[in-house]
């Protein structure tokens, strides 16, 4: 695939990842940990309208359903759950390219208000990759019937998204859900997420990077979010290159040259 | 002490990780950071994996990851009580 038609260019690597754009629909990605509800509120979200099939070349399973709110109809894309983003697996392969290559829209991470502690991490790097993210606090009858309150402004204010209480099961906080995709797709708030702060020697690290994979992306570093990638490539990580060769590139020339970045710069972090 | 020695019914406290890469990567994830308390509760009868009740989650993991899972057993009453 070329890049030549830049006008659709988003729209051609969103075909990668099996989405129809003839719609135009805004494309919103639902990820999560698994067992938080996700594929309840996805239910809930698009009821009957929905369908299933792969991902492109692999054995899992891919949801998508539409919905309507406000007289607009909306795209949305079931990622596989994942305890994070960083590729251990096909899974968070997949999530990781949906989001960080297909850019949806919006992208709402669905937590367990049971378990907040270990779902944060995923909203982290979520956040991390784009900054449209809503935070989807789903079994919140659950997180009451344990006696766990969760201070929802807080939570809202630490984090700097929006911040959704749900019962999914009960459909409870779904409409306030839409509602908030919808003030997002239309720009009626703007997402502008806390950020992880690394050490001094991270952060001139990835600066650098930086630099240097926007001269060797040229014509295509407007589609990736070059600081994430450079994180990526200081913690060795190999997939990504691989991912964004496929997608966007068929000249050897490329991997190699990325290759002696992952080898001069690709130290031990983390 | 690794974290495949901790008994069956004890707490421990992880004090660091001696794994690399990818494995590294993945423990982090799963919320096993040095101070991460983890009890273990059961154990497949082969003798791998065995359950862990890690950050309020069940999880199995095999000893070719908890050999890399350096653990201090919680052996007085109250650092057991307030883990």
């Amino acid at each position: 695939m070329g890049l030549t038609a830049r006008s659709s260019g988003l729209n051609l690597l969103r075909e990668n990842f099996n989405i129809d754009y003839s719609k135009k629909n805004p494309i919103i990605a639902l990820a999560g940990n698994p067992n938080t509800g996700k594929s309840t509120v996805f239910n809930g979200l698009t009821g009957l309208r929905q369908h299933t099939g792969n991902w492109p070349g692999k054995t899992v399973t891919q949801a998508q359903g539409n919905f309507r709110y406000q007289g607009q109809e909306f795209t949305l894309i079931d990622l596989p759950g994942t305890y994070s983003l960083l590729a251990n697996s096909t899974e968070e392969r997949i999530a990781r390219d949906f989001i960080c290559f297909a850019r949806p829209d919006a992208t709402i991470v669905v937590a367990d208000a049971t378990n907040l502690e270990r779902n944060l991490n995923l909203v982290l790097q979520v956040t991390e990759l784009t900054d449209n993210v809503i935070l989807c606090l789903n079994l919140m009858d659950e997180a009451e019937r344990k006696n766990i309150k969760i201070d929802v402004a807080g939570l809202k204010n630490d984090l700097q998204i929006p911040v959704v209480p749900t019962v999914a099961r009960d459909g409870k906080g779904l409409k306030e859900l839409k509602n908030t995709v919808y003030d997002i797709v239309n720009k009626n708030i703007v997402v502008h997420p806390y950020r992880v702060k690394y050490s001094p020697e991270i952060e001139n690290a990835v600066e650098e990077l930086v630099q240097e994979l926007r001269t060797m992306l040229t014509g295509i570093e407007k589609y990736i979010n070059l600081h994430w990638l450079s994180l990526r490539l200081l913690e060795g990580d190999k997939t990504i290159m691989r991912s964004i060769k496929d997608l966007f590139l068929k000249d050897d020339s490329f991997e190699t040259k990325t290759e002696g970045v992952v080898q001069t710069d690709g130290v031990n972090y983390i | 002490m690794y974290l495949t020695n901790l008994p069956l019914g004890s707490k421990g406290r992880v004090v660091k990780l001696t794994a690399k890469g990818k494995k590294r990567r993945r423990l982090l994830d799963l919320g096993l950071i040095p101070g991460t308390v983890v009890e273990a509760i059961r154990r497949s009868p082969s003798g791998d994996p065995t359950a862990y009740i890690i950050r309020g989650t069940v999880l199995a993991l095999r000893s070719e990851e908890t050999n890399f899972i350096e653990v201090e057993e919680l052996t007085q009453r109250r650092d057991i009580l307030w883990a």
